[in-house]
């Protein structure tokens, strides 16, 4: 489909604007842009069918399976896009009088209180605007945490070599040498690993529980108490809670802090990319070092944006927690591990879970054998699913799995769904045995064949030019 | 796989050729295969000091990235411009498209000869 | 109440017994069990109807205050937003996809981040912009972190920028053990004199607002030869909706550009979600954080877009990263692209010179109170500060009546207009401020 910006016509365009109704003033020769951006000219018939027509691109949980593990694509809730578009919270500003903004700060002190019961804290910034922000702003607690202390000499972050990218990735934005310890064969991690990468220079140890590999890690208060022991603190990726949210509580596992992925476990929608909301909590211990907005405050303090937050995100997010409550919150989080296990062994017997043993929301195939057998990859695998109008699971992640494909189908889909998802894999196992070139080549039905990745890269093009 | 008799090879798969005491550097073609296609090479600056065993650059694919570690202690003399706008060639002509020239030679790395570093490829892989 | 759970209670037990379990607990048999919560010890409300949670959220919604004049900037701007640019984005395709990984079925996300990329690179003069960042001040702490090298590792910060984007970057620095040290002020704008005494060879860049956060134009381009001379690099936050008319930050010798894109499109919302906007020339192309969708081609030789350049990001850096950013704001950047094709370049043009006008007949009509004055004196786009006696209760005046005047600051209060105050209502808002000024 044609660009926007190739079905501009100059002279065309809306008039949103009344004209001016005071003197006009120009700006002075020195500061004046030479020429008009060259933005699109456009009648609102054609903007409209624009994106109509790229909605005919876009695959949304509302279109269809999305499984993508990591990233628990559950069913975004159409009432709490409703709440957060109320004038009443859209048409405040950040710096209105606080008589103006009660309404907001009750969202925010509900929200606060009703998470820091679910995740075991005390206390929770809504400021970060992102899972990694998140991670940002709580390992940046720590070193807050150390350096208040006068405790210097904590200079690395123990990452277990399963964890998401942005763990280590994070650490060196904190200032930290990341020690990387190998996984223990279950995924889990290896307890001897931790304590010879424990030292008085810890400043700390992040991770994921359930792992990325689902599994809950058995020996996790064992884990926070080796940390604490050696004078560091844990922080807990929260990015899997919702296999476990209102069921154990990260707090109760040792974590002194934790980010939420509110986009993920809270079902606000992730709109292609954000915005998400990352809420950090943290125990009392690390509650004087949340971040704060300056010109919201008044105060000096650390901040990682401006102002609170994604605030409309934690809007969808409270109105989705008020909804579940206390039964409905640990009964998602039970129904995701269901689903979960449920497909696995229904997959099973074509292709095998990396760990044959129950999972939590999400589970790992491990298709190296299949890969030897066939020839067929995971990726190939990825793109022949699109062919049969679903998303593909997350591909190669984590590392310590090679041909990955992660699975986490989440509680809002039903035993159909799952069962015809089930069917698809494992037509597509036989399909491998018997027709690999077609897989190779696939996707065919989909919206474009398989791009050029390397020509993407090597030639950037990164904007239209006419 | 091709491993040329008159170079040298450090185990992070760099190659050197030193010739009147000027040392030429570049990936091998273990090294090149392993990547995929190479999409873009990061470059150090002519008259930068490098350290053999320390990352001078680095060499991108679509999905990986990899350091290219110095097999040699020296100062830049020469940079392979055309790698910018060609960085295929790496791919294409690993031997031929060699990435930095290093004068003032200091010090050598570990480096291996031919069949040891064959060697130690069969074993990485 | 509701979970949006699908399966029935009889399913679940048919699904459990599927995989050889008896009950739910089973499946949390690798939990320790003194972990483990009892039932009904998590203290939460009981769950709810749909139509008794919408009537508590709307219950909050309206102990908030709306006013229906906004003076009041400051960094969060109250811009006309036409229909048509609230509406597209609540659908439910645009909504609920996830980041565009698999290109074969995200065209149509991937495809408005490059048009929004064009958007930016047209609005700022420059070769490259990244698919977004969270907001203009963590946008501004990425550009510092994208301008360090082994060498450089100081950044120098305008007292005029923005604080939250000041106090952003002094937190993205403290994470790097890199030092961020602040060019003081003089008459409202950076002071030229002082930054010279501060550039050196371990200065990597300079960060400077136009306009600045007083609502005053800055000498960027002065400010940019000198760092260029020290060899540090320019990095300027520039106000999107001001770039209709402003000269751009390429032309003001700008390496990298950077703001708050919540003019385009997006409501106050109580600060978020906003979006961060950056872009920089060909030359720093592959140090720029976040995603990036290129063009390119599929295997049948048609034009196609894919998140490009990935081996800048964490997923695959790790460690070496220089930035953990893995998200963009796309829904936001879509509302952004959207209201530009919208307003087009001249609807921009507009928005900005009725802005500007508004706010300077605002500044007029308060100057002729007495005890009124404009602080600091030179060019200003759509904000500016006054002295204003008996401050507090001007602006309760202001608020009582239905406008939520300008943001107290040292020395007098920060005012703001846009396009869509109208004369009147200005005039209103300066005879409410002329009668308390003086009761």
């Amino acid at each position: 489909m044609k660009l926007i910006f190739e079905k501009s016509v100059k002279g065309r365009g809306m008039q949103y604007l009344p004209d001016c109704d005071v003197e006009e003033i120009s700006l002075p020769d020195c500061l004046k842009r030479e020429e008009a951006p060259k933005l699109p000219e456009i009648s609102e018939t054609d903007l409209s069918r624009h994106y109509t027509e790229l909605i005919k691109r876009v695959h949304g949980v509302n279109c269809g399976f999305y499984p993508l593990g990591s990233c628990t694509m559950k069913y975004n809730p159409r009432i709490d896009e409703e709440m957060a578009a109320l004038p009443g919270f859209t048409g405040v500003h950040p710096l209105a009088p606080d008589y103006a903004t009660e309404g907001c700060k009750e969202v925010l002190d509900t929200a606060k209180t009703l998470l820091t019961e679910i995740t075991g804290m005390d206390d929770m910034t809504f400021q970060p605007a992102a899972g990694a922000h998140g991670e940002f702003t709580g390992v940046l607690l720590i070193k807050q945490y150390h350096d208040a202390r006068n405790d210097k000499k904590r200079t690395k972050i123990i990452v277990p070599d399963s964890a998401h990218g942005t763990n280590p990735a994070t650490a060196a934005m904190c200032g930290y040498t990341v020690v990387n310890i190998p996984s223990a064969p279950n995924g889990c991690v290896d307890l001897d690993a931790l304590k010879s990468a424990l030292g008085d220079d810890t400043a700390g140890l992040m991770l994921t529980n359930p792992n990325t590999v689902g599994i809950f890690d058995e020996n996790i208060l064992e884990i926070t108490r080796l940390v604490h022991e050696a004078g560091g603190l844990c922080y807990y990726d929260g990015a899997n809670l919702n296999a476990v949210m209102g069921v154990v509580r990260p707090g109760d596992m040792g974590f002194d802090c934790i980010h939420l992925n509110l986009h993920k476990t809270f079902a606000t929608p992730h709109g292609g990319g954000g915005p998400g909301s990352g809420a950090v909590g943290c125990k009392a211990h690390l509650a004087p070092y949340l971040p704060k907005s300056k010109l919201m405050t008044g105060k000096d303090a650390f901040q990682v944006r401006s102002f609170a937050g994604n605030f409309l995100v934690v809007v969808k997010a409270l109105t989705y927690i008020l909804t579940l409550g206390k039964e409905g919150i640990p009964e998602a989080a039970k129904n995701a591990v269901l689903n979960a296990n449920y497909l696995m062994r229904k997959i099973q017997g074509t292709f095998e879970p990396a760990f044959d043993r129950i999972c939590m929301h999400e589970f790992v195939l491990d298709l190296s054998a299949f890969k030897k057998e066939t020839g067929v990859s995971a990726l190939d695998v990825a793109k022949s699913l699109i062919d049969n109008g679903m998303h593909p699971p997350t591909m190669y992640f984590p590392l310590i799995v090679h041909e990955a494909l992660m699975l986490e189908p989440t509680e809002t889909e039903s035993r159909e769904t799952l069962d015809w998802a089930a069917e698809v894999y494992r037509n597509l196992y036989k399909l491998a045995h018997e027709d690999p070139d077609y897989m190779h080549a696939s996707p065919h039905k989909a919206q474009i064949a398989r791009p050029d990745e390397v020509k993407a890269a090597r030639n950037p093009i990164l904007k239209y030019q006419a | 796989m091709n491993f040329p008799k008159d170079l040298k090879y450090a185990a992070s798969h760099e190659w050197v050729k030193i010739e009147n005491g000027i040392a030429t550097v570049g990936i091998s073609d273990f090294a090149q295969d392993a990547l995929g296609d190479v999409v873009y090479v990061s470059l150090p600056n002519v008259g930068d000091k490098v350290k053999a065993g320390i990352s001078f650059g680095d060499v991108e694919s679509v999905k990986a990235v990899s350091d290219l570690l110095a097999p040699v202690s020296g100062v830049v003399l020469e940079v392979n411009e055309e790698l910018t706008d060609a960085p295929e060639n790496l791919n294409s002509d690993p031997y031929g498209a060699w990435i930095i020239k290093v004068e003032a030679i200091e010090e050598e790395g570990d480096l291996m000869d031919a069949e040891a570093y064959e060697a130690h490829c069969a074993e990485e892989e | 109440m509701a979970s949006f759970i699908p399966s029935t209670r009889e399913e679940q037990l048919e699904m459990l017994k599927a995989i050889g379990l008896e009950k739910f607990e089973d499946l949390y048999k690798d939990v320790p069990g003194e972990m483990l919560l009892k039932d009904g010890q998590l203290n939460l409300p009981e769950g709810k109807s749909e139509m008794e949670v919408s009537e508590i959220v709307r219950k909050m919604a309206e102990k908030n205050v709306l006013f229906k004049t906004c003076l009041r900037g400051a960094g969060a701007y109250d811009h006309y937003i036409p229909s048509i640019v609230k509406y597209i984005p609540a659908k439910e395709e645009f909504l609920t996809a996830y980041t565009p990984y698999q290109a074969e079925m995200s065209q149509g996300i991937l495809q408005s981040i490059f048009e929004y990329q064009t958007d930016i690179c047209l609005l700022t003069g420059m070769d490259v912009s990244n698919a977004s960042v969270y907001d203009g001040a963590s946008a501004a702490a990425e550009a510092a972190a994208m301008a360090r090298d082994r060498n450089r590792r100081v950044t120098l910060v305008s007292a005029c920028a923005h604080p939250d984007a000041v106090n952003t970057i002094r937190t993205y620095s403290y994470g790097t053990n890199d030092e961020m040290i602040v060019i003081p002020e003089k008459d409202g704008k950076t002071d030229i004199e002082a930054l010279k005494g501060l550039l050196n060879s371990s200065v990597a860049s300079v960060y400077v607002q136009q306009p600045n956060f007083y609502g005053l134009f800055e000498d960027a381009e002065a400010i940019a030869f000198l760092a260029h001379e020290a060899g540090a690099m320019m990095i300027l936050g520039v106000n999107p909706i001001a770039l209709g008319v402003m000269k751009t930050p390429r032309d003001m010798g700008a390496d990298i550009a950077v703001g708050e894109a919540q003019p385009l499109g997006m409501p106050l919302s109580y600060g978020g979600p906003y979006l961060g906007f950056m872009a920089t020339t060909s030359k720093y192309m592959r140090k720029l954080p976040g995603r990036i969708v290129g063009q390119t081609e599929d295997a049948n030789g048609e034009r196609a877009f894919v998140l490009s350049l990935q081996a800048r990001e964490q997923h695959i850096r790790r460690e070496k990263a220089s930035s953990n950013i893995c998200s963009n704001q796309a829904l936001c950047a879509l509302t952004a692209g959207l209201y530009l094709s919208a307003m087009g370049p001249e609807g921009l043009k507009k928005a900005a010179v009725n802005s500007m006008s508004k706010a300077h007949y605002l500044a007029g009509e308060l100057c002729k109170i007495p005890g009124v004055r404009m602080l600091y004196s030179g060019e200003y786009f759509h904000e500016f500060v006054t002295t204003l006696p008996n401050a507090e209760k001007v602006l309760s005046a202001l608020e009582a009546n239905g406008i939520l005047g300008g943001l107290p600051v040292e020395g007098g209060v920060l005012w703001c207009a846009t396009e869509k105050v109208s004369k009147a209502e200005l005039d209103r808002a300066a005879a409410i401020v002329k009668e308390a000024v003086s009761a």
